[in-house]
């Protein structure tokens, strides 16, 4: 359907609802790349005005990707909760904006409707909020997932544990994972990106962190962060807690990954029936990131932040234990400096959450990017204060397999400081018998004789 | 007296599991923060890094020593205009400029393969890495003709265009990669068979991490030998050939 929008007699014509949404979005390389992007501010805030206006219910009315020829379209539209949105269906985009912020909608309104809300109504909505808004809204979301601990809770901030080592030299991985430990660092889990996919290196890696886990009895779990075809072999064959994959928000994008939907139920099914979790079974891990879909040239003309949005629709599916935006590993031909890697984040979280998505965030940057410590920080601090599940500790921030930088195993101490923060309870327990943590959560000095520095 | 402060900061005594890994384990801490010392060595990686992504590619110290063993040279540019716009615009980093493409269809010719020296994302490390390679290399390919390209604001798939221009059999792009902090001079190599417009990455081969820490210019200098004879042989290139890196380095 066309949507026109006057100012000062000049008509702004948009053809479609993709095109309102694309042309609202605030400015970054991607959409520009992917030609859009508005053509000038004016543009932009006739796009706002306009979308302000659309009522939800159009989304339901209006597919972006063709029903016929996306499964992911097909899985947004069939498993939308009607009941759930009769509440809110009488509302604009704009309504929806107000509704959110006003103090009536609490934490447990939001779970309510989580499933009422499309991925292009959540993405539509963040258009027309700033990031103060952004994280208002997602610090009132509380989305708690559990396996061997319990992650996402009010008050606390997990960190994934990321032990990545240039040639997967096993020794090199456990000493990242007994540094990022002392510092207090892998509640949400310890995961490795393999430089190599198979099933031999993979498995060997599992084995060896399984260990770790069980000499140490630490309460949490343990993911190598392969293809799931890579998983699905493993299943019976190493000690396979978690099931992780990169996703996109269309059939296209997940396609250049090799995956469909029925492969992420396969695997979802068979990790099932392993049983490994102790606390609770949300064992799949999810990565997207801002993209993604243009870059597999597979964004069917839709924006990169609303593509973004489509692919919780595919991981909430699936509950999972932990999705992340991978925001700023992408590249400046996307997100070009610190400011569009800020906003990116926020929105990714923003989405997520409200869409009742465990969601934590790879604050991070590549150096071609426009960006530096000093921007992570800020991004860091904001998600912090938005009540981000978990992020990233990687040593001294420096990932040196993957060549770019992250958060680091300080920079979950800092942000648990200032903003009074606490590791998921069970591993904060941990922490507190193992001598790495006090009660104010302040390191102790780890003595040369420390259980965890003996018999590597 | 006024006594000296103590220093506050805490060492990490686990400093002997540094011998396993170049990850930046055991920094010690101050309060919840890193060090001062270890900040610094940080800044001053990323300053190596950045400072990596604006240097220019040689062009002339590459095309005189090229001109010296006797080889024909050809100076290119992609469509892209200024750094600022190569990182935004991959798209025209792609396609040669008007210049450019004219220049080389002048000279198309029956060249087997073209090498193409082109900046990328670290023009140091092909200023650096590309001709002490090259000499490694060129002895082992007597018999093949065999022309050279220098390309600036270049991306890797510009090798198509620039081989399709020049009607070659075989283009061999050496390019910097993306700055890493323990690796920001590192060059990667991308080979492909009868390159045309359009082609995917499925369709080429990718030898990465050449520099001082990683594959040296002699292993770099096999690899890509042994691409050429497989692509002429089997007249193709990219997944069709599999390559396992490991034992070929180990024979």
């Amino acid at each position: 359907m066309p949507y026109t929008y006057t100012i000062q007699q000049k008509v702004y014509s948009f053809p479609d609802l993709k095109s309102v949404l694309a042309k609202a979005s605030p400015f970054r390389t991607g959409d520009a790349l992917a030609g859009l992007a508005a053509e000038s501010n004016m543009e932009r805030v006739a796009a706002q005005f306009v979308l302000s206006e659309i009522a939800l219910k159009d989304f339901l009315n209006e597919t972006l990707i063709p029903y016929e020829e996306d499964e992911v379209t097909r899985l947004i539209m069939d498993t939308h909760d009607a009941i759930a949105f009769q509440e809110i269906s009488g509302f604009t985009v704009g309504d929806l904006r107000n509704w959110l912020l006003s103090h009536e909608v609490d934490s447990q309104k939001l779970t309510q409707i989580a499933k009422a809300l499309t991925p292009e109504m959540v993405a539509a909505v963040s258009k027309l909020m700033r990031n103060q808004d952004l994280i208002a809204v997602a610090q009132k979301c509380e989305v708690v997932t559990q396996f061997r601990n319990t992650i996402g809770k009010k008050g606390h901030l997990s960190v994934r544990l990321q032990p990545n080592h240039p040639t997967d030299d096993l020794r090199g991985i456990a000493a990242s994972i007994v540094d990022g430990l002392l510092y207090g660092s892998g509640d949400a889990v310890i995961g490795i990106n393999p430089v190599t996919d198979s099933v031999d290196i993979v498995g060997d890696q599992l084995k060896m962190m399984d260990e770790i886990r069980q000499r140490f009895d630490i309460p949490t779990q343990i993911c190598v962060l392969c293809h799931l075809t890579t998983s699905l072999e493993l299943l019976n064959k190493a000690p396979m807690d978690l099931v992780f994959q990169s996703i996109g928000g269309t059939e296209k994008t997940n396609a250049s990954f090799g995956i469909d939907l029925s492969m992420l139920k396969e695997a979802y099914d068979g990790a099932l029936e392993l049983n490994r979790g102790t606390l609770g079974n949300n064992l799949m891990y999810f990565e997207t990131g801002q993209g993604s879909s243009l870059s597999a040239n597979a964004h069917w003309g839709v924006d990169q932040q609303t593509c973004e949005a489509r692919a919780y629709a595919v991981a909430r599916h699936f509950n999972p234990l932990l999705v992340n935006s991978v925001v700023g590993f992408i590249g400046p031909e996307y997100l070009y400096d610190g400011k569009q890697i800020t906003r990116a984040g926020l929105e990714d979280h923003f989405c997520g959450k409200l869409m009742g998505l465990p969601m934590g965030m790879d604050v991070c940057y590549t150096n071609h990017a426009e960006a530096d410590q000093d921007d992570m920080d800020n991004l860091l601090t904001l998600l912090g204060v938005a009540g981000c599940n978990f992020i990233m500790g990687v040593p001294g921030s420096d990932d040196v397999m993957l060549n770019y930088q992250s958060t680091s195993f300080h920079d979950a101490l800092y942000v648990r400081k200032v903003l009074n923060k606490r590791p998921a309870p069970e591993f904060e327990t941990w922490l507190h018998n193992m001598g790495v943590l006090d009660d104010t959560g302040n390191r102790l000095a780890v003595e040369p004789s420390h259980r965890l520095l003996k018999n590597l | 007296m006024k006594e000296k402060p103590s220093k506050p900061i805490i060492k990490d005594p686990w400093e002997n599991l540094k011998e396993f890994t170049n990850a930046r384990i055991a920094l010690g801490s101050t309060g919840n923060a890193i060090p001062l010392k270890e900040v610094l060595q940080f800044k001053f990686a990323y300053a190596h890094s950045k400072d990596a992504i604006a240097t220019e590619l040689d062009v002339v110290m590459l095309k005189t020593k090229i001109q010296s063993w006797d080889y024909p040279v050809w100076e290119v540019k992609s469509q892209v205009s200024d750094r600022s716009e190569y990182l935004k615009r991959p798209d025209l980093g792609r396609k040669l400029d008007a210049e450019s493409e004219v220049l080389l269809k002048r000279n198309t010719g029956t060249f087997d393969i073209i090498f193409v020296l082109a900046d990328g994302l670290s023009a140091g490390a092909v200023n650096r890495n590309a001709l002490p390679l090259l000499q490694l290399l060129l002895p082992q390919l007597d018999g093949y003709s065999i022309g050279f390209v220098t390309a600036t604001m270049a991306r890797v798939a510009l090798g198509d265009d620039i081989g399709s221009a020049l009607n070659a059999k075989f283009v061999a792009l050496l390019i910097g990669e993306r700055p890493g902090l323990s690796s920001p001079e590192s060059m990667g190599i991308y080979t492909t068979f009868a390159p045309k417009l359009g082609l995917t990455d499925e369709r080429r081969n990718c030898i990465s991490n050449i520099h001082s820490n990683g594959l040296s210019h002699q292993q770099a200098a096999s690899l890509v030998g042994y691409l050429i004879r497989q692509s002429f042989a089997k007249k193709i290139s990219g997944v069709d050939i599999k390559i396992n890196l490991k034992e070929l380095l180990e024979d």
